[in-house]
């Protein structure tokens, strides 16, 4: 069953892919979605990032209890947790079921309604139309939102560790500026990458082959979230493997 | 013209057609009646490739439409027309850019071009000033008028409607009926209508096919339907007591 679904997923790619009718039509179908997926989702993803990054020095100041260990060190671990893991991560969670659950009740509602078969009668190539503009701004636009992330996590756990006293600002900017790798934020793009193309073209398969009613279109946005958060978990793991 | 030859197509082993044949010339409205199960918007799906048949052909104006490339179809479907039964227009689309999608996609024209196609299709649905309103803005009858402008925006050689009169009242079913004459006259298409309204089907119905489980069962006109004594389309046709009463009168 699960080859099966597979199996049409990549069939769907390979249809997503073909060359669109008009560009014109498509690059303001991209812009849009730039719109929804990166503006739209800018607010809730700098809230997240800003006090996941407080809490992470918080966290790390008490578990470092030892005199023999800087406290610098709140500042480097904070920098590279949020750079490899929770910006890239979290992030692309909590952006799946943003977006994911919104691309896959848009055109799952499109499919019970026969919008996609209007499209299909028309000549239009309905997952392309669809689904590419949404691919492309997923691909883009997670990145960008990553990077921002990245800079308002670490910007939290300056704000954080500061206010509570736990790092004085000296010793939190000396630790995140020491050692640093330029080679993790390239990991974080990748993984971004990545997650952008799981995020909007995983809900976008559970929509468009919905069958029934409303009932399924909400069981499919669903399935989208849970199956993209996997697929994300799981994509985290094997590009950390091979990259670090 | 359209003609189907020998249609078969099953959902596992519950088979829905079972080899229908028949031919649909263009210039008048062509009905495929039957009650609810009995394969009607199943071989219009076939018809316009929605569904696959396992047999048979449909031909349109001799190209056999089941024999072609994606490409060879995309070119076929430029020229149909269809009105879904919910009208299946793009929600986050205005009245106008519904009508104008398929020119912006297909044709080189200019914005007042496109503009002027827009307005005449609105006019001939008799919506003139309705450019900017949004799909749930409008009554269903209002919606199954901008589906059959988004039909024939492209000048369609094929036009296809599925149940034109499900959830309107009876003067609007007419209104509908009667548009989806005067356009095939008009521009001599092939139209199909798929519908068990007994209206549309005294009313408009030039040539009626009845299926009857998964089987083309009779055809002929609306004229001759009330003459028929096939007790299988008289329980369909006349299930009511006042077209009983109508046919004992005729």
């Amino acid at each position: 069953m699960n080859f099966t679904n597979f199996g049409r997923y990549i069939l769907l790619l390979k249809a997503t892919f073909k060359r669109p009718e008009k560009w014109k039509i498509y690059m303001k179908a991209i812009f849009q979605q730039m719109d929804f997926i990166g503006v739209g989702s800018l607010g809730l993803i700098s809230i997240i990032s800003t006090f996941i990054g407080a809490v992470m020095t918080l966290q790390i100041a008490f578990q470092l209890v030892s005199d023999f260990i800087p406290k610098t060190i709140i500042g480097s671990v904070n920098r590279d947790s949020s750079i490899l893991e929770l910006s890239p991560t979290i992030s692309a969670i909590v952006l799946a079921g943003k977006i994911g659950s919104a691309i896959s009740s848009e055109i799952g509602t499109m499919r019970v309604t026969e919008q996609i078969d209007a499209l299909e009668i028309m000549g239009i190539n309905a997952p392309g139309y669809l689904i590419l503009p949404k691919i492309l701004a997923g691909i883009t636009m997670v990145p960008v939102l990553v990077i921002i992330s990245m800079v308002l996590s670490i910007t939290g756990g300056y704000l954080g560790g500061t206010l509570s006293g736990a790092v004085s600002p000296a010793e939190y900017i000396q630790g995140i500026t020491t050692d640093f790798n330029p080679y993790t934020v390239n990991v974080s793009l990748v993984k971004a990458f990545v997650f952008g193309f799981i995020i909007t073209s995983v809900p976008a398969y559970e929509g468009f082959y919905v069958k029934g009613g409303a009932l399924e279109v909400a069981q499919a946005s669903t399935r989208a979230v849970v199956v993209s958060c996997i697929s994300i978990l799981a994509c985290d793991y094997i590009i950390t493997q091979l990259m670090l | 013209m359209i003609e189907i030859k020998n249609i078969h197509k099953s959902f596992g082993d519950n088979k829905v057609l079972k080899g229908i044949s028949g031919k649909f010339e263009p210039g008048v409205t062509n009905l495929i009646i039957g009650g609810s199960g009995s394969g009607k918007t199943t071989l219009l799906k076939c018809m316009i490739g929605l569904h696959h048949p396992e047999e048979g052909s449909v031909e349109y104006d001799g190209r056999d439409f089941t024999q072609l490339n994606t490409e060879e179809r995309i070119e076929i479907r430029k020229e149909i027309g269809m009105l879904f039964q919910g009208s299946a227009l793009f929600d986050s689309m205005t009245v106008e850019e519904n009508i104008m999608f398929p020119l912006n996609m297909f044709t080189d024209q200019s914005r007042s071009e496109k503009l002027d196609r827009v307005n005449f299709c609105l006019e001939r649905v008799n919506l003139e000033g309705k450019n900017k309103l949004f799909p749930a803005e409008l009554s269903g009858g209002m919606k199954k008028r901008v589906g059959i402008a988004r039909a024939i925006a492209m000048n369609p050689k094929y036009l296809f409607c599925d149940e034109p009169n499900s959830g309107l009242d009876p003067k609007t079913s007419i209104v509908i009926d009667e548009l989806i004459k005067e356009i095939t006259e008009e521009y001599n298409t092939t139209t199909i209508v798929v519908t068990h309204d007994m209206n549309s089907v005294m009313g408009i119905g030039d040539y009626i096919m009845f299926l009857h489980e998964g089987k083309k069962f009779w055809e002929g006109s609306n004229k001759e339907i009330a003459k028929t004594d096939i007790t299988e389309l008289n329980d369909f046709v006349f299930a009511s007591r006042f077209m009983k009463a109508a046919k004992d009168k005729f």
